[in-house]
């Protein structure tokens, strides 16, 4: 089903993409977005968005098992808190991509903004993944506490600063070789022995945006971890 | 302790602090509210009541209305409503979750709300699977750490409250340790077992009013604009000027917590110092709502260390909807006030999860006082409503002419907005 978005509030929008898939539609193409915040919110649907033109923020914020494909760059906050599904995005994000998100997967081709990553979590099953083609802000990972963010570097311009600060779980691979003046405080910067955790994610990234796989599951990855998983257990008196 | 040679200053708990952080070089730790005597407003404020002119009122033989109806109201006939909060009486159980306090103390405080038609709020716990049942009466919180906020979580609850701030803590976040996360726990909060839940201390999706009208809209758009959506702050120097923003910015109700707020574990220095009186911040707040014409846009809901329904009734003549009562709630389960939460190892399985000490709590038993409380409060309020000459709670919203001040000086009663006794 086709919607063309153009002049529409964020609110008739969301409510034109609720009525197509409570009419069981599995596949809607949205056209002439421009900034409408919230697609897709609190939608629990395994249903196929797909996106023309630059959505704004909060893009699948709360959603539940949607596959959400952007044919262009989306603003900040994209997959806030989302419990499972998949958002791609074919160009840049902007900040907070993935805030706290339980499952699913983030999939950007250009780079993103700052706190990318921040807090997600992972539990029994779900465990969520951002993977970025390009470089991201500063403050990656903040107080990750779960999940695989991948950085993939490829324009060589990685340059972000206090990455992971305040991680107490989780995994952040970067390609090629990390700064460790620039990772937070309680995160251990090691070269990564085997990227096997990831190979399923970097086959998926390459064939969506077209990339060499070869070449890129060959480079050299630096892994970012927890020193502890209790980074605040000693901070009180009884 | 006996040693200490103790004097004015130098009182026993500051030397065994001193002696505590010498030690452990850690932060001092406490639960509850702030026990330190800085001025309670509530104990200078009287009630007025009616003498010949108009008359008092017989609650026991005319109908009283308590019936509180929380959310945003509509300005104009044919505007479109908003979704409303219906309580039986102006009176909930403020945000307590899972963790900081057992299972079988929320299912008491769920059970209770249901049966007196008031809400109960889960905090940032997540809501237990055993307690989805009592969801329409439960207020679901979303915190900084996102705990257990997914969209069934969302659609289960009658509203959903925003956590920026709480009195105890204005300002910082929250904390469960590991070792407090026990398996139903990390099932409910949806993290793993035994590792640290942290609630960082801004969202960080948050950081202006802009940002704030953003998650609220975000989760309006998640329910279908089925539901309220509160947002909480402490109550802290500006908070009349941020309450207008949270108004402008698309809440239905605000909640406004006092520093004699309680929290199961806060750095004592925070609690202590930090914060204003809910008495004044209510006030001020309520003044500022009016002055911009915007009062009811959004119902106000305070908390903070309500003891009686005498405090009940002097917020709510100072401009409150209603209010939030957590540690008196707590009191009437077996609390002692002992201010020991944040060991976890509370004797009346209270705010522990230790499942010995959890079974000291009979849900049925429990829920039977928090009822009597809530109807014992209630059956005050009208007492004292009636002999106002006043029938209905709503009448008595705002109605600061019902109040004088007693022993407070002209700053006071200007930022009350009440005259002196005698006046």
């Amino acid at each position: 089903m086709k919607i063309n978005a153009k002049g529409l509030h964020y609110r008739e929008l969301n409510r034109e993409i609720k009525d197509a898939l409570n009419k069981g539609e599995k596949k809607v193409e949205l056209s002439g977005i421009n900034g409408q915040r919230f697609i897709g919110a609190g939608l629990k649907s395994n249903a196929e968005i797909s996106v023309e033109g630059v959505p704004g923020n909060d893009l699948g914020v709360f959603m539940n098992g949607l596959t959400i494909r952007v044919n262009n760059n989306c603003q900040d906050g994209a997959g806030n808190t989302m419990n499972s599904g998949k958002i791609t995005i074919h160009g840049d994000a902007g900040d907070v991509i993935g805030y706290a998100m339980r499952n699913g997967k983030i999939l950007v081709k250009g780079n993103v903004g700052y706190r990318v990553g921040i807090h997600m979590k992972e539990y029994k099953e779900n465990r969520p993944a951002i993977v970025i083609g390009g470089s991201a802000g500063d403050f990656l990972g903040e107080y990750m506490a779960g999940g695989i963010i991948v950085v993939l570097n490829l324009n060589n311009d990685f340059d972000s600063d206090y990455i992971g600060t305040g991680m107490h779980a989780g995994t952040i691979y970067i390609r090629g070789k990390v700064d460790e003046r620039k990772v937070g405080e309680g995160v251990e910067t090691k070269k990564a022995g085997n990227i096997k955790e990831i190979l399923p994610l970097l086959k998926e990234f390459c064939e969506e945006f077209g990339l060499d796989f070869e070449k890129i599951s060959n480079s050299e990855f630096t892994m970012l971890s927890a020193k502890s998983t209790r980074p605040y257990g000693e901070l009180y008196c009884y | 302790m006996n040693d200490f040679k103790t004097n004015a200053n130098w009182t026993a708990s500051v030397i065994s602090d001193i002696k505590k952080q010498a030690e452990t070089g850690g932060m001092l730790l406490t639960g509850m509210g702030n026990p330190s005597p800085y001025p309670n407003y509530w104990d200078r404020i009287l009630l007025d009541a009616s003498q010949v002119t108009n008359p008092s009122i017989d609650p026991l033989r005319e109908p009283m209305e308590l019936r509180t109806f929380l959310g945003r109201k509509s300005s104009k006939l044919e505007k479109e409503t908003y979704p409303q909060l219906e309580l039986s009486t102006p009176i909930m159980f403020s945000a307590m979750s899972y963790g900081s306090i057992s299972l079988n103390t929320c299912k008491s405080l769920a059970m209770a709300a249901t049966d007196s038609g008031i809400y109960w709020n889960t905090g940032e716990g997540g809501l237990h699977k055993d307690l989805y049942k009592y969801a329409n009466r439960a207020i679901v919180q979303v915190a900084s750490g996102r705990f257990g906020v997914h969209e069934e979580y969302l659609r289960a609850g009658a509203a959903i409250e925003i956590k920026v701030g709480q009195g105890a803590k204005p300002g910082i976040g929250g904390h469960l340790p590991g070792e407090k996360v026990s398996k139903e726990i990390s099932e409910t909060r949806m993290i793993p077992e035994g590792t640290d839940a942290i609630s960082p201390a801004p969202h960080h999706d948050i950081y202006s009013i802009e940002d704030l009208r953003q998650l609220i809209y975000a989760l309006k758009e998640a329910t279908d604009y089925e539901k309220p959506v509160i947002v909480k702050i402490a109550a802290v120097h500006n908070s009349a000027a941020i309450a207008s923003g949270m108004v402008r910015a698309g809440a239905d109700i605000i909640a406004l917590d006092g520093f004699r707020g309680g929290t199961g574990a806060t750095p004592m220095i925070v609690r202590n110092h930090t914060g204003i009186p809910i008495e004044l911040a209510l006030a001020s707040v309520d003044q500022r709502l009016r002055d911009e014409g915007i009062r009811n846009d959004a119902s106000v809901v305070v908390a903070g260390g309500f003891r009686s329904s005498a405090d009940i009734i002097k917020a709510i003549a100072l401009g409150a909807d209603s209010v939030y009562i957590a540690s008196s709630a707590l009191i009437a389960v077996g609390c002692t006030m002992c201010q020991k939460c944040y060991t976890g190892k509370c004797a009346w399985g209270i705010t522990t999860q230790d499942p010995e000490l959890v079974k000291r709590i009979n849900p049925e038993i429990a829920k039977k006082r928090l009822n009597n409380l809530i109807r014992a409060w209630s059956l005050e309020i009208k007492e004292v409503l009636g002999s106002m000459g006043i029938n209905a709670v709503e009448s008595l919203r705002g109605n600061k002419e019902r109040l004088r001040g007693i022993g407070l000086n002209e700053t006071e009663l200007k930022i009350l907005g009440i005259k002196h006794a005698g006046e």
